[in-house]
């Protein structure tokens, strides 16, 4: 059962300062590769980790995340491993928030009321599935907040008066969808964005955050001012991508993994 | 479109829902999508307009009603009950699939939308969308399964042919589920002027429903043609079950005749006993796919499987939610044929009623005459001939000349 605050609460509890949330899908390439980007990446600055479980059909995903679901599925990588992976990372002293992406498919056969307990036992904090629109998360809000657990909501320019619903039933954050599609890097970012957004914050008291498509520290800068987090994905996944035969090789990782924290710090930066 | 509906509709209830089946299981920026979809079909289902324009094209495009044939040497062939077949493989472009891809089109031209896609499997519904899509001067984008371009090499110049671009999907399985989560992935990106024509009965809310209304004029009309030609209704139904619109659309109109025994055959592919079948409502256990929770071909984890058929339209590893609906509640028998008994299927029906029906349909032929003959002579059995199977000419004899050098 919820004892402590739950570390979401607790992160933007002070909203002044920004937070970077990096998203990476668990057992690519491989799970103990994982593990130390995920350490790196909060040295690097992540204040919240956002761990995708990998999935046969990820329909709300772009090709660079499909081509990790495909390299982790192919490892065997199951929701019980996303969840020993957060085990292992808060026995490793790891405090940052972190967050599950995950279909509902794999909660649903893993048994809603267990895999919040789960989560909760775990050590997450939080998770995001996003093809349980609100109409559909009863069951799964219910298990959450008897643990103590976040089901973060989604929001897209196209929801235009599902906006105030969504936003008034939100808990922990909001993730806010900055453009129409699929997850992945785009070069250019919707020029009514900044207008979505801050009819977003008016409708919420939770904080948002800002995923899909954000892959620059320029993109990240002229967005950080109409949001309380900044969520990369695909750029990430795709660094991960480049240097996946050195991360299988443990005497190359160490570097390897410099490489990203690099990358991720770079962007971090960027927003404050 | 009359008013059959309004007195037995039972479901889905306003949730979209069948039972504990359906709903809407899709990204948020979908959402707005589905709810205005929603509302325009109810209002053009209710608009006499609208229903005289869709009626118009049904009989003079189309070329509906779609005929009612006595299969007399089939019948005498298995002696048993009387064998009846509903002609689907009239209908224009060859199957079933243009009566909703028609149905669809015109409420995406009422909806202001100026494009359209669509998935595919065995490439009729790609067919019949591009088809539409022509005639009502809309552009048309279907995707499709690599793996399903290389089995139906004719339907994609078709689609070609008329006017349409056909989009490969090159991911997981690279047949037909992979085809609809590429579309869904299209769609996501250009919901505001993009129109999404689904070819069966699934999908999140209002498809499933959708869809079942633009299909139910197959059981409508062959209610009716029974009732003229005998004087009474049949005893079985039988029809084949993919996605499974032709079913629903077949079924439907006599769900509340329960002296009609009713009948969905899956592929079983090379078996049940094997991993190489699409036996989704025989195998598979609870899930979501595509926005619906249904029966579903998966792993312990809830991982999607890879469904197997000779037949591409079969080729799927999710159903249609009201047949999960329809199977729980015992209304619908559901059963499964092999790649092998379909074959047979397609042979014995070539050469006793001079018809080549698609292998889909070929399933559907394969179990009622198993049935047939169980059944006295004085009992009607009508089959769901779906759809035409020069599509498959090609693979028909690639497997009969596999089969016959083993």
């Amino acid at each position: 059962m919820a004892t402590a605050l739950n570390r979401i609460d607790q992160l933007f509890a002070d909203r002044d300062r920004k937070r970077f949330i990096p998203f990476l899908t668990v057992g690519d390439p491989s799970i103990e590769a994982t593990f130390h980007l995920v350490k790196a990446m909060v040295e690097a600055g992540a204040d919240l980790i956002e761990l995708g479980v990998p999935y046969s059909d990820p329909l709300a995903d772009g090709p660079t995340i499909q081509r990790a679901s495909e390299r982790a599925l192919k490892n065997g990588v199951t929701i019980r491993d996303a969840l020993q992976l957060v085990k292992r990372l808060r026995e490793s002293g790891m405090e940052a928030s972190i967050v599950l992406f995950t279909y509902f498919n794999p909660v649903l056969q893993y048994g809603i009321e267990r895999f919040f307990a789960d989560l909760a036992a775990y050590g997450a904090d939080g998770v995001v599935i996003p093809d349980l629109p609100i109409e559909e998360n009863g069951p799964a809000v219910t298990s959450a907040k008897q643990h103590g657990i976040h089901v973060i909501s989604l929001v897209a320019p196209t929801s235009s008066s599902r906006i105030n619903t969504i936003g008034a039933q939100a808990t922990g954050f909001l993730y806010c969808v900055s453009s129409l599609g699929v997850t992945g890097a785009r070069a250019d970012l919707r020029e009514d964005l900044a207008d979505f957004l801050e009819r977003v914050k008016a409708s919420t008291s939770v904080p948002t955050a800002v995923g899909f498509g954000i892959s620059t520290p320029d993109q990240v800068r002229a967005v950080a001012p109409h949001t309380d987090g900044i969520i990369v994905g695909s750029a990430i996944v795709q660094q991960i991508e480049k240097h996946a035969e050195q991360l299988k090789d443990p005497k190359q990782m160490p570097e390897a993994v410099e490489k990203i924290k690099t990358f991720v710090h770079q962007l971090a930066s960027a927003l404050q | 479109m009359d008013n059959i509906q309004t007195t037995t509709r039972i479901v889905p209830d306003e949730n979209g829902r069948f039972g504990a089946f359906g709903g809407k299981f899709i990204p948020e920026t979908l959402m707005n999508a589905v709810t205005e979809l929603e509302i325009a079909f109810e209002e053009a289902r209710r608009d006499p307009a609208f229903v005289q324009e869709l009626n118009g094209l049904l009989s003079e495009y189309a070329g509906r009603p779609t005929p009612l044939t006595y299969a007399e040497r089939l019948t005498n062939a298995v002696g048993g009950a009387q064998i009846y077949l509903k002609r689907e493989d009239l209908n224009h472009t060859g199957a079933h699939k243009l009566n909703n891809a028609l149905g669809q089109a015109l409420l995406a031209k009422r909806m202001g939308k100026k494009s359209i896609i669509a998935e595919t499997g065995a490439g009729q519904h790609g067919v019949a969308s591009a088809t539409v899509a022509a005639k009502l001067g809309l552009s048309c984008k279907v995707f499709m399964g690599e793996e399903d371009i290389r089995r139906q090499s004719l339907n994609v110049f078709r689609m070609k042919l008329l006017g349409a671009e056909v989009i490969p999907a090159v991911s997981g399985s690279r047949t037909l589920k992979d085809a609809t989560n590429e579309a869904i992935r299209h769609w996501v990106s250009h919901v505001d002027e993009t129109f999404y024509v689904i070819g069966s009965v699934v999908g999140p809310h209002p498809y499933p429903y959708m869809v079942r209304e633009f299909q139910k004029i197959i059981g409508e009309e062959t209610r009716s043609q029974v009732l003229q030609m005998l004087r009474r209704l049949p005893d079985e139904v039988v029809a084949c079950v993919g996605g499974g619109s032709n079913a629903i659309g077949m079924f439907y109109p006599f769900i509340q005749d329960e002296s009609v025994a009713l009948r969905g055959v899956e592929a079983a592919g090379k078996g049940i006993d094997t991993e190489k079948h699409a036996a989704t409502l025989t195998l598979g256990r609870p899930g979501v796919i595509h926005g619906s929770l249904t029966y579903l071909l998966q792993d312990e984890g809830g991982q999607v499987q890879e469904a197997h058929s000779i037949s591409a339209g079969l080729d799927y590893p999710g159903v249609g939610p009201e047949h999960a609906y329809l199977k729980d509640s015992g209304r619908v028998t559901y059963t499964s044929v092999t790649d092998a008994e379909a074959l047979e299927a397609v042979q014995v029906l070539c050469q006793t009623e001079g018809i080549i029906p698609a292998l889909e349909s070929a399933h559907a032929i394969a179990e009622a005459i198993k049935r047939a003959k169980e059944m006295s002579s004085d009992k009607i059995l009508v089959i769901c001939l779906s759809g035409r199977g020069d599509k498959d000419v090609l693979t028909i004899q690639e497997a009969l000349t596999a089969e016959g050098g083993e």
